[in-house]
């Protein structure tokens, strides 16, 4: 058993519901209890879909366990086949239903229907959402794509054509991704067969096999299917993420030449304003900014090399929770010098931002609560999302246009380069006193400076908050000497975090009695920045 | 009243989703489902942002290992728990609460309750099971109410009287009630759950207990075996529910008419006057209810005799005749109720009724929006303080405010 609050991602099936209403023309039978139509709300409430998921689920409830839960299920599915009239239908349990151990594949194979009826194997007590979803999407691509053959050979003169990947209901950022990147493929020349899932029918995974290749958008939910493909019908599919602008061009390369195209028309286009707004000098004071990125892998890992490369940020902490990914999140993260935090546990992801005393958290709703606790500046970079990352205006994470959303996203919850240097400045001024924080962060400014101040003396969140509180944290460290920490409270609180740490961790490792003037300036010297 | 009975696929949450109010009522108490995925899945997206608020509630996630043997599962548990108190000392009771998973495995958590008592002492380990399988929406507080009545201290058969209000209500409202019976003469006045697990109201041969929640069937059974009398009423929602109920418990404690209208006329003054700056908005209106919480009925009654609604289909996922006597009797004659579900035929008769109001759960209120209906979300009437003459408005105001919005939108 493991003790949970907040979890990165839903049971499995959650995952096949954003695949099956992702498409059009699919409907799901879920056995599953009284209760669990829960899951609707996700879609018509955070995507604000204006139409019910195109899930039937059983609803059964203790009465019926007596009774015959399969022939409830097969009364389902009938019933849902009669009034929807899908083109295929999948069909499968969730947890409780797994434990109950009727057979859906079996039992909707019995109604023989005149449609394809696609069973599902999730199990739930092992694997979670986004592995839902992959393996949703592969089961259907497998049932659906038809017989595995070679592709007869393009046309002179047709355009190169391909499938886009991945996008999915629920997906952060994906229905304005997918128009970032249908955009860039129409400049390159290259034509768009098949998007799946988002908007795909069965008959459409059906013209998958008539594309050039793919391009996969979102591992974690397409990877599995573009392997089947490259394996079945020699559809190579590509493996950058076009998360930032030197993503995008290595993505618009490797476009050209699965296409056998020309990338330059695309390259040494107008592109993305990123590079000039970073190279600007109003840019200059997020040199070496310390930034903790957590989210899936995907996302993770784009983001945290755009962040490194292209704003100068240095990357304190890279993790996800996608295990799946772990391999590559590892490898980037060794990139930055780091290791990599793999974990779907949030008190683990609190503790390791608490120890990295980053100046920026990019991650998902948890880390923005995470960091708001802490009173560090944080952006959302990745699911899971609160209904305000399905936003009404055009805003993509992916492609050029997307990375412009990103240098936006990621400077404005950092205080302004004037306003820090005032801050500087002025560190005894009622206004610009340190404890005032960015002024755009309005009411935070007092749990800005609360955390670091007054860690151990205010008992408040202790209380309030042990659940969160990791003891490990928590380091027994020498005193300090009084005109230290006044010296201390002189260093702008966004980085006297780690100041503080700093010194204590210098003054442990020499076994210092006490922490003078000197110690402070001592550490300083000898961790630099 | 005109009742048809449904059955087919249920639109409802499942009894866990009662923690996300209950754990805001008693301070002191922690709930830990002992469930799958899902359930935390549930409660996170159902709890919304107040899970990062002040947690006390998590999911002991089952998982493979688990399932391979049940004795394993119970030492699992005593180690979660063992854990999550050790970390929370703050906390005096624990509800383990049962979920569909932990049922069909047949996990004993009232012998698990047991045995965590006696290790955990002095926290109190309690057990009751919010299971979609056994519970519907707010029968999930049912069940944890009805799990504490066996707890709760023993009044005395001699000691006079007294009143116990059964059923979570918002602070403010409790306290406007007290207030109100106090001015009537009735002061000894509990409620349950209390708001600290060490400050539960004893129960005995003189309590005298007034349900304020429509919904709490084996909660009264519970403590009807203890030897209490529930009092007949309506429920306190609307000025002429409200009079009712606050009436029931007059009577029972032989306050007069004067004393009653005194104690009244100030706030049944106040809620008609707020009433009316609605009624415009809501008389002739034709409402549908989907079965969700219980409440239906009652909200019905409040919106056809006090705001001169129409009634089109009020669905209720259960309908217990003998604590909704007196609702039954003031609905308008021939009003269809509905209990139980089959949803999508359901939805094809408000469709084909195309009401002016539905008020239905949140997987359904978007796509009957987008088919041009109005829609009032019904969560919110469990959330938000409804009950009593100084929140009639504010009720009203919950269905008003869909249609004055509709109307005020030009694009």
């Amino acid at each position: 058993m493991q003790l949970t609050l907040w979890t990165y991602e839903g049971p499995p099936h959650i995952g096949a519901m954003r695949i099956a209403t992702a498409m059009t023309g699919l409907h799901y039978v879920l056995h599953a209890p009284q209760g669990d139509t829960y899951a609707d709300l996700l879609f018509t409430m955070i995507e604000r879909r204006d139409a019910r998921p195109p899930v039937t689920y059983t609803t059964f409830r203790a009465q019926d366990l007596g009774r015959d839960t399969a022939e409830l299920f097969k009364t389902s599915v009938a019933a849902a086949y009669a009034r929807f009239q899908p083109q295929a239908m999948i069909v499968g349990a969730s947890c409780t239903a797994e434990l109950i151990q009727d057979d859906p594949g079996g039992l909707a194979k019995a109604l023989n229907l005149p449609i394809p009826v696609i069973p599902l194997e999730l199990p739930a007590y092992q694997k979670k959402e986004n592995w839902g979803a992959s393996e949703t999407f592969y089961r259907l691509v497998r049932a659906l794509a038809g017989a595995p053959g070679p592709r007869p050979a393009r046309e002179p003169g047709r355009h190169p054509l391909c499938n886009i990947l991945g996008p999915t209901a629920l997906g952060f950022r994906h229905r304005d991704d997918l128009i970032e990147i249908r955009r860039l493929l129409d400049t390159l020349g290259v034509d768009v067969n098949v998007v799946a899932p988002l908007g795909a029918s069965p008959a459409d995974l059906g013209r998958l096999k008539d594309a050039d290749f793919n391009v996969v958008l979102y591992p974690e939910t397409a990877r599995s299917a573009a392997e089947y493909l490259k394996k079945s019908f020699g559809q190579p599919f590509t493996r950058e993420v076009p998360l930032g602008v030197g993503a995008t061009r290595r993505f618009v390369a490797e476009i050209a030449g699965l296409a056998g195209l020309d990338p330059a028309p695309l390259l040494e286009g107008p592109g993305s304003r990123l590079p000039w707004y970073s190279r600007s000098v109003d840019s200059t004071y997020l040199t070496g900014k310390r930034v903790f990125v957590f989210g899936d892998a995907t996302h993770a890992i784009g983001i945290a090399r755009m962040a490194a490369r292209e704003l100068g940020f240095t990357v304190v902490g890279l993790g996800t929770y996608s295990r799946e990914f772990a391999r590559e999140v590892r490898a980037e993260a060794a990139e930055h010098g780091i290791e990599a935090l793999i974990t779907d546990d949030y008190l683990d992801v609190e503790a390791a931002i608490r120890a990295a005393a980053p100046e920026l958290v990019l991650g998902t709703q948890m880390e923005r609560h995470v960091a708001k606790r802490l009173g560090i500046p944080c952006a959302v970079i990745s699911a899971p999302i609160h209904v305000q990352d399905f936003p009404a205006r055009y805003a993509p994470q992916m492609g050029f246009e997307g990375s412009n959303v990103l240098f936006d996203t990621l400077v404005h919850p950092l205080m302004m380069g004037l306003e820090e240097h005032l801050l500087g400045m002025f560190r005894e001024d009622p206004e610009f006193h340190d404890g005032v924080g960015p002024s755009h962060l309005g009411g935070n400014a007092l749990a800005v400076s609360a955390p670091q101040e007054s860690e151990a003396a205010d008992p408040a969140p202790a209380a309030t908050a042990a659940i969160l509180l990791d003891e490990d944290v928590v380091i027994t460290a020498a005193p300090w000497a009084p005109e230290a920490e006044k010296e201390l409270k002189k260093i702008p609180f966004f980085v006297r975090g780690k100041a503080r740490s700093n010194t204590e961790k210098f003054a442990r490792e020499r076994r210092l009695p006490l922490i003078t003037l000197e110690t402070l300036y001592d550490a300083k010297a000898h961790y630099g920045r | 009243m005109d009742l048809h009975q449904e059955h087919g696929q249920r639109a409802v949450f499942c009894g866990l989703t009662g923690i996300v109010w209950l754990h805001r009522k008693i301070q002191d108490a922690f709930f830990l489902v002992v469930g799958s995925r899902t359930c935390a899945h549930l409660i996170q997206s159902a709890a919304g942002v107040m899970i990062f608020a002040e947690p006390r509630f998590a999911t002991a996630i089952i998982d493979e290992r688990d399932l391979a043997g049940i004795a394993d599962a119970n030492e699992e548990l005593d180690r979660v728990v063992t854990r999550l108190i050790e970390r929370r000392p703050d906390i005096k009771l624990l509800f383990l609460v049962g979920s569909c998973p932990s049922e069909v495995i047949k996990l004993d958590l009232s012998r698990a309750a047991q045995r965590l008592s006696r290790h955990l002492a002095p926290v109190r380990v309690l057990n009751y099971s919010g299971s979609g399988i056994e519970t519907t929406f707010t029968q999930g507080e049912d069940a944890c109410l009805a799990a504490l009545v066996p707890e709760l201290p023993r009044s005395s058969s001699e000691a006079e009287p007294s009143l116990l209000i059964v059923g979570a209500l918002a602070d403010v409202v409790e306290d406007q009630f007290v207030r109100m019976f106090s001015a009537m003469g009735i002061t000894d006045v509990r409620f349950l759950p209390a708001r600290r697990a060490g400050a539960m109201p004893a129960v005995g041969r003189n309590t005298r207990y007034l349900l304020a929640q429509p919904f709490l069937a084996d909660t009264a059974r519970a403590l009807d075996e203890r030897g209490a009398h529930r009092l007949a009423a309506p429920f306190p929602l609307g000025a002429e529910g409200t009079t009712g109920w606050l009436q029931a418990a007059a009577e029972a404690f032989g306050v007069t008419d004067e004393s009653f209208a005194a104690a009244t006329a100030a706030g049944r003054a106040r809620a008609q006057t707020a009433l009316a700056a609605h009624r415009v908005s809501l008389t002739g209106k034709r409402v549908f209810f989907f079965p969700d919480s219980q409440l239906e009925v009652p909200l019905a009654r409040f919106l056809a005799r006090e705001l001169g609604a129409e009634l089109v289909e009020v669905g209720t996922p259960y309908l217990h005749r003998a604590h909704l006597a007196a609702e039954i009797e003031m609905l308008p004659a021939g009003t269809r109720v509905t209990e139980g579900q089959s949803l999508d035929d359901q939805m094809d008769r408000c469709r084909a009724t195309r009401p002016d109001l539905t008020v239905c759960g949140l997987g359904l209120a978007n796509p009957l929006e987008a088919e041009g209906l109005s829609t009032k979300w019904s969560i919110e009437l469990l959330f938000t303080p409804v009950q009593g003459y100084e929140q009639a408005g504010d009720l009203a105001e919950l269905f008003a405010r869909p249609l004055r919005r509709r109307a005020l939108l030009e694009v």
